[in-house]
């Protein structure tokens, strides 16, 4: 008994360690959403399209267009560090055949469209969010990040940060084919 | 003098917050009301500061929007759900009592609680431990005064 008093302050530290170590193991940057499982939040956003007669899939689009089939939603910008970086996973996405829209986040459109000349673009389509509304409405905290869109509309799932291949294969991709799997 | 009216002039310099003069709302009452709603709000960027302090693009954002919600005539209640809404109670610099933050508020009292216990345990059983000493016997007492010898 005498000698459970003295084991016990160790225990107790011993927990708090662990405790405390696991939190450190986890990214503060990773806020969870506060959209999963509700409704994509309503926006019509312009495009970035100089002519766009010419250039529909840089003419904007509005949140009612979720609809019917489950797409992903990327937010960018040509300031952003990682978007390269996650780009090329982004035009294998669109080449599997799942539709990738992106809202260009607090970017000039002539900025947006001079980034997409460069890099290719993989979105089926382009938005432009200048002031950054939209994005507060969708609970953004940086770029990029990327929303699972099912086919009601409903928001399933978000990646913070750029989508790596691993990501795509092990967690988004099987979710997509769930989604289509979906009534 | 002049050094002590240069240390006096220090002295009455307040730190600079992130708001720019552009920002401001006209009303000054509004304006005080979007400073303490700003200060309780934390800045998703840079997580230990608040939207009032930081310099960050989105914080510069949401103190926009704040003011514009207080221009629309929200109440400081309505605002602030607006942003959690969005951003979930991690936006808040004080979080509210609930479920989920029950042991962040209690733990300390809990905490000390128990160590309060542990003292009344430990105090109690001190005393206890020593047996009570039983009168000497004669023999013993003899012993004694062998021992200390004589008495002058």
């Amino acid at each position: 008994m005498k000698r459970l008093i003295f084991i016990l302050p160790i225990i107790a530290f011993a927990g708090l360690a662990v405790f405390l170590g696991l939190g450190l193991t986890k990214d503060p940057k990773e806020l969870p959403s506060q959209l999963i499982d509700r409704p994509l939040p309503e926006f019509a956003l312009p495009g970035i399209a100089d002519t766009p007669e010419t250039q529909p899939e840089l003419a904007g689009f509005a949140s009612a267009s979720f609809k019917g089939e489950p797409r992903l939603l990327n937010i960018w910008a040509s300031w952003c560090a990682a978007c390269p970086q996650e780009h090329p996973v982004l035009e294998r996405i669109a080449a599997e055949g799942f539709p990738v829209y992106g809202i260009a986040w607090k970017d000039k459109p002539e900025d947006s469209r001079r980034w997409l000349a460069r890099y290719g673009n993989p979105y089926a389509g382009v938005a432009a969010d200048e002031q950054g509304r939209t994005a507060i409405d969708l609970g953004v905290t940086g770029v990029p990040e990327t929303f699972i869109i099912d086919k009601k509309g409903r928001v399933r799932f978000k990646q913070i940060g750029p989508i790596s291949p691993e990501v795509w294969e092990g967690q988004i991709r099987p979710l997509m084919q769930q989604l289509r799997a979906e009534a | 003098m002049r050094r002590l009216v240069l240390a006096l002039t220090l002295l009455a310099a307040s730190p600079a917050a992130a708001v720019l003069p552009d920002e401001m709302l006209k009303d000054p009452a509004q304006e005080h009301r979007a400073r303490a709603i700003s200060k309780d709000l934390r800045c998703v960027v840079c997580q230990n500061q608040s939207i009032d302090d930081s310099d960050a693009p989105l914080a510069r954002d949401l103190r926009l929007l704040v003011r514009e919600q207080i221009a629309q005539g929200k109440s400081d209640a309505e605002v602030r759900d607006y942003v959690v809404e969005r951003y979930g109670n991690f936006v808040l610099l004080k979080p509210p009592v609930e479920g989920d933050t029950l042991l962040l508020w209690a733990g300390p009292f809990a905490v000390l609680l128990l160590g309060a216990a542990g003292l009344v345990l430990w105090r109690r059983k001190v005393p206890a431990a020593t047996p009570d000493a039983a009168p000497l016997t004669d023999a013993e007492r003899a012993e004694l005064d062998r021992l200390a010898g004589p008495r002058n």
